[in-house]
């Protein structure tokens, strides 16, 4: 790990909704590996003696009908949530950036041709992706990842192509123009740099929608297929209860809502640590004495030039 | 290493360094006849698509270690004809010559020879250094971008000394700079690469009063120093007044009146520049000298 | 009552702002129909010291001291007070007139909001004062120009349209911060003969807020200079800018002296003997140049 990437870490850890956020999404990537090497009960065992099982020492969460114990379920559907929710928002983010860059630079044609594209694809629900997917290649959770990646990616590149465009109208972009900076140059070096704090916030609220979207397809059934456990077709399959054991839904319900809320506040405390406009602001409650430093300088600095030295230094050298 | 006044050979830049290196001699940069415009929007769906000249008929001449002023209010089109100057936008008319070979905008790479002797200073230094950019980044960029030999880390020290500020600022990123600390960091980076000539597209005019003047010196202790042509744009007669010995009065895309600083500062004869030079609020003069 | 002389008097005024005193201890006064600068560089506290009269301060700076207006206190007064002054008694031009205006808003409405906020004007009544007002600041084409937006006139167009909102209640007291900044130099000696003109008329007093003095020399009587929020020197504007007391006033002139150049036809007998010896004329500087 990098210098800069421990400083990341730093930031978001020192903001309270970065913290949340860290410690919420963190306990979906722990019960996900946990649920790889250990799980109280195989989840998809059937077991009619323990239906309904009450909330206990024997089922920390209770069983559903069959009597698979919901505790294992949730632990392992936290795998699926974290697979699907990442891998559908690094598409996102993919397809989503490359469709911004195509969008704005030269040649005119091609910009044109994808803006207006985009703009005609917006109109196409990703649930009505996702089941016309379904429909050809059978309801999967790569069908639900490919769809919501795609889904997402083109609503990421119409907002991201305004933010590309402000980038490439400012003057440090002319300025690198003017000091030899190819395209490629200025996409990778300024262009992706000034786009991450607008796509990292849109990136988390995909890795939430993702989420969403998962449960949503999977309770729908064009998502998850049926033995793989899944937070949203646990809820398809507990719903008819809901009346009868209104407790057995809190349990994914709960795990949706609080992994949304954490990737979505981990989002927030990315952007903050990772704007080096926003830095002094986390550092001095963490003790920021290098970072209140260039401050007290910079009138030292200006007073010197002020007393005429400028050249004076420079000279006595050649 | 070579210290920052020194500038290398003719070899590295170009190769075809003619032989008129005596000051005055022949334009080193000049521009003859530039023209670009602009189509607007349609104001009716028949009418025909209307055309705004933002530079038209421009010819100008700079002398190697020369300083040309070009004055003009806003919608003047002088930053138009400051990016057609540098090579960043494509004339309609007209052509951009630099040692004599055209400056034609294109790859990045075609254009190097061109851009490792023309650097430039935009207005507003907050807006010229990226955000999110590093200042020794920044300044190392041009170095990088134009392929110039030598170890860049110790050439951002160099031009950071030759700006007054301390190389220790290089991993600072520039919010934590004042404007004119900002701005001498932008001028370093424009040094970085040993330029000959300076465009300054209104280097002053974002600065309080008193930072300007320490620009303003800053700028002309940089020329002198390493005998730098300087193309210095401005809204303000008198920065290019104190920088420049012949200036370009522009308006409207045209140029008005050129000539001698003294002479078009002394005797004005376009009513255009008459009508600039008395809209200028004057200070009174002072009482005693001190 | 000595309050009675002075239009506004403000007396030990700070403003604490994220644990800065931004503006620390500055007291200054106006009579009635006095023009008066209020000079300092960015960050001098100069603007903050303007918003503090009109109790416009961002949310969370703290504000101690005195501002009277007819010798009523106005720190301390509750925002509906304070609102019921401002556009009346109280008004403001900005350095940006394009962000200043509602872009959504027709200009001649906003030319006669005041008048429907303070004077209760009709509609029909603020609309034929709108055309009247933006005749008065010299508006090309009155009639057709107040059914127009922000966006569709120039700049000095759009400051003209301030200057008309900010002077259509007659108030005692026009601040203007930075009003000619963002002008282009022809225009903004219209202005600066505009704004001149119209106080004066108006008997409006004005406090002027620039950093530059030579515009501040053009247009007002009396001048204090601010830096970090305190006034280190004030005095009649001729005395100030011909012979400055304080070496920062001082500084300040040299810096603004360095951009002056001489314009024979105004003052060339005078001139050459009376530059300082660190302001070459363009002719000596030239020859420095070429003689190298």
């Amino acid at each position: 790990m990098n210098a800069s990437a421990r400083a990341l870490a730093r930031g978001v850890w020192g903001s309270r909704s970065g913290r949340l956020g860290a410690v919420l999404s963190g306990l979906v990537v722990v019960a996900a590996v946990v649920s790889l090497v250990w799980t109280p009960y195989d989840p998809t065992r059937v077991d009619p003696a323990a239906s309904w099982a009450p909330v206990g020492t024997a089922h920390w969460f209770g069983t559903d009908r069959l009597g698979r114990d919901l505790f294992s379920q949730v632990l392992v559907g936290a795998r699926t949530t974290l697979l699907v929710a990442v891998a559908a928002t690094a598409i996102a983010a993919v397809v989503g950036v490359g469709l911004a860059l195509l969008a704005t630079l030269p040649p005119r044609l091609v910009s044109e041709g994808v803006a207006h594209l985009v703009d005609v694809l917006l109109a196409f629900p990703v649930l009505l992706l996702a089941m016309v997917l379904a429909a050809v290649y059978g309801g999967s959770r790569w069908t639900a990842i490919v769809a919501i990646g795609v889904g997402a990616g083109i609503g990421l590149g119409r907002v991201t192509r305004g933010e590309v465009r402000r980038v490439l109208g400012a003057d440090y972009v002319l300025a690198a123009r003017a000091a030899g900076a190819g395209t490629g140059r200025i996409v990778r070096r300024h262009v992706l740099a000034n786009i991450t704090p607008t796509v990292s916030v849109q990136l988390s609220l995909i890795l939430g929608l993702s989420v969403l979207t998962e449960a949503a397809l999977s309770y729908l059934g064009f998502g998850t297929a049926a033995p793989t456990p899944s937070w949203g077709r646990m809820l398809a399959e507990l719903q008819p209860y809901l009346t009868l054991r209104p407790l057995t839904l809190l349990w994914p319900g709960l795990a949706v809502v609080l992994t949304v809320l954490g990737f979505n506040l981990l989002g927030d405390g990315l952007r903050e640590a990772g704007d080096p406009r926003l830095l002094e602001r986390p550092a001095e409650g963490a003790g920021g004495a290098p970072r209140t430093a260039p401050a007290a300088e910079a009138p030292a600095i200006a007073s010197a030039s002020r007393a005429r030295l400028p050249w004076a230094r420079g000279a006595g050298r050649t | 290493m070579t210290a920052v006044g020194d500038r290398p050979g003719g070899g590295t830049s170009g190769g075809d360094t003619p032989g008129g290196d005596t000051p005055g001699a022949e334009p080193l940069f000049e521009a003859t006849g530039l023209g670009r415009s602009y189509r607007l929007p349609r104001t009716s769906p028949f009418g025909p698509p209307g055309v705004r000249h933002a530079v038209r008929d421009v010819t100008l001449r700079l002398a190697d270690g020369a300083a040309l002023g070009i004055v003009g209010e806003s919608g003047s089109g002088k930053s138009t004809l400051v990016r057609l100057l540098l090579g960043l936008d494509r004339p309609d008319a007209g052509t951009v010559r630099y040692r004599g070979r055209p400056v034609v905008p294109g790859r990045p790479r075609a254009l190097r020879w061109f851009r490792r002797e023309v650097q430039v200073v935009f207005q507003d230094p907050a807006g010229s250094l990226d955000p999110r950019m590093t200042v020794g980044a920044a300044i190392a960029e041009p170095l990088a971008c134009l392929g110039v030999p030598g170890d860049h880390g110790e050439r951002v020290d160099e031009v950071l000394r030759a700006v007054d500020l301390d190389p220790a600022v290089r991993g600072r990123y520039p919010h934590e700079f004042s404007g004119g600390q900002r701005q001498r960091i932008a001028i370093a980076r424009a040094l970085a690469p040993r330029p000959r000539v300076l465009v300054g597209d209104e280097p002053v005019s974002a600065l309080d009063v008193s930072v300007r003047a320490q620009i303003l010196d800053l700028l002309g202790q940089l020329a002198e120093r390493h005998r730098l042509g300087l193309v210095l744009v401005s809204h303000d007669l008198g920065v290019v007044a104190r920088l420049c010995d012949q200036i370009a009065v522009m308006r409207d895309g045209t140029l008005v009146e050129q000539g001698a600083t003294d002479a078009v500062l002394s005797r004005p004869a376009h009513p255009y520049t008459q009508a600039l030079l008395a809209a200028v609020p004057r200070l009174p003069p002072p009482h005693e000298v001190r | 009552m000595t309050a009675g002389e002075a239009l506004l008097e403000v007396t030990d005024l700070r403003v604490r702002l994220g644990g800065v005193d931004v503006v620390d201890g500055v007291s200054f006064a106006l009579a009635a129909g006095e023009r008066v600068g209020l000079i300092g560089e960015s960050g001098s506290g100069k603007s903050l010291t303007a918003l503090a009269v009109l109790g416009l301060l961002p949310p969370g700076a703290r504000v101690t001291g005195s501002v009277r207006l007819h010798g009523a206190e106005l720190i301390g007064g509750s925002d509906r007070e304070l609102s019921r002054l401002r556009g009346r008694e109280l008004a403001m031009i900005f350095q940006e007139p394009s962000t200043a205006l509602n872009p959504l808003m027709r200009v001649g409405r906003q030319i006669a909001e005041p008048l429907r906020l303070h004077r209760g004007y009709s509609r029909q009544a603020a609309a034929r004062a709108a055309v009247e007002l933006a005749a008065a600041v010299g508006l090309p084409d009155p009639q057709r120009l107040v059914r127009s937006y922000p966006h569709e006139l120039s700049g000095g167009q759009r400051q003209r349209v301030c200057i008309a909102a900010a002077l259509a209640c007659r108030p005692a007291l026009l601040i203007a911060d930075e009003p000619t900044t963002a002008l282009d130099v022809t225009v903004q000696a219209e202005i600066l003969a505009l704004l001149g003109r119209l106080v004066a008329e108006a008997g409006t007093a004005l406090l002027f807020i620039t950093h530059d003095l030579a515009v501040v020399a053009a247009v007002t009587r009396r001048l204090a200079v601010l830096r970090h929020g305190r006034v280190v020197e004030t005095g009649t504007t001729d005395d100030v800018l011909r012979a400055p007391a304080d070496p920062y006033t001082r500084e300040l002139l040299a810096a603004a002296r360095l951009t002056q150049w001489d314009l024979p036809t105004v003052d060339a007998a005078a001139a050459p003997s009376e530059r300082g010896p660190d302001v070459p004329s363009p002719a000596s500087r030239a020859a420095s140049r070429t003689g190298r």
